[in-house]
């Protein structure tokens, strides 16, 4: 069994510079996408709640590169990243988020319950570790109908806390179902330190299943790519189940106002990590030092993907909101 | 119409017969829980099933019931028809996050992208002796909850009809079968048939007074109904047999009719079942009633083990029959 930490990847031979630039373009997507919806949040434009992506990028985007679109995943209140990265348009996204009739949902879930069966996303899910069941259940059923899909279970670390995480642990193992459960562990539970919630080792609670389990550099797109590609193949391969913990950080608070956060962590650490391990930097010092990419090239990404997420605020903002007779559609199928 | 062989079956046979009709029909539907296999249920209810269907459609799971209803809400999720066993009715306790927050609401929140064709087989019911956690009826609980259909089966005939029904639909179903009725025989129609839901059926017919009545309770319904006629008054028994859908508009027909109404039900009488159903009659056939509508459901108290206290706690064809009688104002 495989427990060791794995933090770096063989700096080329693992894919074309078009893959990474794809990544690259990936993750530059969320992060436009989040700060907008920051602003949005911070304009009393987006109603509820906002939980933001920003510097956990690299988790999403590394995962769900290795996937195919009819893979499943399921998500969390902390979604938008997953969502985005698994195929989301963002348009449509934008326009769930402002409870328009456009969004993926029609307006019933908004920022925490995205759901697409196009790119194979059963939905984000606001009760921490409340999906790790759905997304065991996409995998009892792949493997049932014979397809070759596998399932992405992304949770914070937070979900480590919830029982329901073991029970669907042991029943993937026993039942060796295609399910890759990722723990982001971004190190807060909300505004906890997980130190103070989490005893023994990460990575002993699914050793303890016999599960195959490693921990990369959740910061570094290229490890986590590579770790998942073969827990997937893995998985693909009908030898069951893995577990990745991708260790990482969130920039900003628990959700948009979550903003005096000096109570449960320094300032400094906050700088820190944006300084030294932003996961954008991380792969554009890469593909730079590589010389896969150009600045220019680089700046070109950000200004195409800065110009479609203006457009999709645009269309989102301009989209009419759900009439009030559609409130009791869709309770029952 | 071609003659449709009919025999008597037990409740928990015409379950069985339903459960294997809709296996043999469609390949996406399957049977987990703990001791469903071999052991075909601790009531035996599935006995054979794992001999016909094999391992990897009667699959027998952990005791991790929140694990394995999570794991049929994704599994229905995504192309199959799970049917998930959850021994007794007082463990939905414990799956209720999997019930309630997530495939009661994966329809509506996905504005209908996703769909939960899952159903839920559990029991409800005391007099086993089986103490305070073995013993409850809380079907209640779920028929609250929008995006849930519950199913309250009193008879073999509409336990199978019902059942058929049930895999069918697209929508998250819970299924409660009463443990004291799993032996109790009545005539079963050989071969295909459904009973749709939000369809009450009258048990028996009266003029008098109408007895609401679910699941375990239809055939105390129908006790009290026979004692009652002996002092010369007309009880019509009325199974609503899904508490959601309801089908308000039998059961306000029926109360406009008799005048009166008593409704029965086993879960805890305080916030209950009962309480729903008398507020629909209540407002529903109020020009047309002589009496205020009567609750009877279980005592508010934990199910006691000893049997003469667990017996006080649950409503008596003699408690319905008095009622009945106060309310007609005879003998």
């Amino acid at each position: 069994m495989k427990t060791e930490t794995k933090q770096t990847v063989t700096a080329s031979g693992t894919g074309s510079s078009e893959k990474w630039l794809r990544m690259y373009r990936g993750m530059e997507m969320i992060r436009l996408f989040e700060e907008q919806v920051n602003e949005l949040y911070t304009r009393a434009v987006m109603p509820g709640l906002a939980h933001l992506y920003i510097g956990e990028e690299a988790v999403a985007v590394g995962i769900c590169d290795a996937l195919h679109r009819d893979d499943y995943i399921t998500s969390t209140h902390r979604g938008h990243g997953h969502c985005l990265a698994k195929g989301a348009a963002t348009d449509r996204m934008f326009a769930e988020l402002l409870g328009k009739e456009a969004g993926y949902c029609r307006g019933k879930g908004g920022s925490m319950h995205i759901a697409d069966p196009a790119s194979g996303n059963l939905g984000a899910n606001a009760i921490v570790g409340g999906s790790a069941g759905i997304a065991t259940g996409a995998a009892f059923s792949a493997k049932h109908r014979g397809t070759k899909q596998v399932a992405v279970c992304f949770f914070g670390e937070g979900a480590l806390g919830q029982g329901l995480l073991y029970e669907v642990m042991n029943l993937a193992r026993l039942w060796n179902l295609p399910v890759i459960y990722v723990c982001e562990n971004n190190m807060y539970n909300e505004y906890t330190h997980f130190s103070e919630t989490t005893a023994g080792e990460i990575l002993a609670r699914p050793a303890a299943f016999g599960i195959p389990a490693e921990s990369v550099d959740g910061q570094d797109v290229r490890a986590v790519h590579a770790a998942a590609s073969h827990m997937i193949e893995e998985a693909r391969a009908g030898k069951g189940p893995s577990f990745l913990l991708c260790n990482t950080y969130r920039y900003h608070g628990h959700h948009v106002g979550d903003v005096s956060r000096e109570y449960y962590r320094a300032k400094q650490e906050e700088v820190q990590w944006k300084a030294e391990r932003d996961p954008i930097k991380v792969l554009s010092g890469w593909l730079l030092g590589e010389k896969i990419a150009t600045q220019a090239q680089l700046d070109e990404i950000h200004s195409q993907a800065k110009s479609e997420i203006d457009a999709a605020v645009a269309f989102a903002l301009q989209a009419p909101y759900p009439g009030t007779d559609q409130v009791g559609e869709d309770v029952y199928a | 119409m071609p003659e449709v062989a009919v025999r008597e079956l037990t409740m928990a046979e015409a379950v069985r017969e339903a459960l294997s009709e809709e296996m043999r029909r469609d390949p996406t539907v399957f049977i987990m829980g703990e001791d469903v296999a071999e052991a075909g249920t601790p009531f035996k209810v599935l006995s054979g099933m794992v001999e016909e269907f094999g391992k990897t459609r009667v699959i027998d799971t952990p005791i991790s019931e929140p694990g394995f209803t999570g794991i049929g809400v994704g599994a229905a999720m995504t192309g199959l028809r799970p049917v998930v066993d959850i021994m007794f009715g007082d463990f939905l306790t414990l799956v209720m996050d999997q019930l309630v927050n997530q495939a009661a609401k994966v329809h509506y929140m996905s504005g209908g992208a996703w769909k939960v064709p899952m159903v839920l087989r559990t029991t409800l019911g005391a007099s086993r002796r089986s103490a305070a956690q073995h013993s409850q009826s809380l079907h209640a609980w779920l028929s609250h909850v929008p995006g849930l259909k519950v199913v309250l089966p009193s008879t073999p005939y509409d336990a199978k009809g019902l059942l058929k029904t049930a895999i069918r639909d697209d929508n998250p179903v819970i299924f409660f079968e009463d443990k004291m009725m799993f032996r109790m025989k009545g005539p079963v129609p050989v071969g295909d048939y459904t009973i749709p839901f939000g369809l009450a059926d009258i048990k028996r017919e009266g003029e008098d007074i109408s007895i609401v009545a679910t699941s375990s309770m239809v055939q105390v319904a129908l006790g009290a109904a026979t004692m009652l006629e002996e002092i010369g008054i007309s009880a019509e028994v009325v199974d609503p047999r899904t508490t959601w859908p309801l089908d308000e508009k039998t059961l306000i027909e029926s109360a406009k009719k008799t005048s009166r109404a008593i409704v029965l039900d086993e879960g805890y009488e305080k916030y209950g079942v009962t309480a729903e159903i008398a507020s629909v009659i209540a407002t529903g056939a109020f020009y047309d009633l002589d009496a205020p509508v009567k609750r009877i459901g279980a005592m508010h108290v934990p199910i006691p083990f000893s049997p003469p206290l667990e017996d006080a706690t649950i409503p008596t064809e003699k408690m319905v029959f008095e009622a009945a009688r106060a309310m007609c104002k005879r003998g």
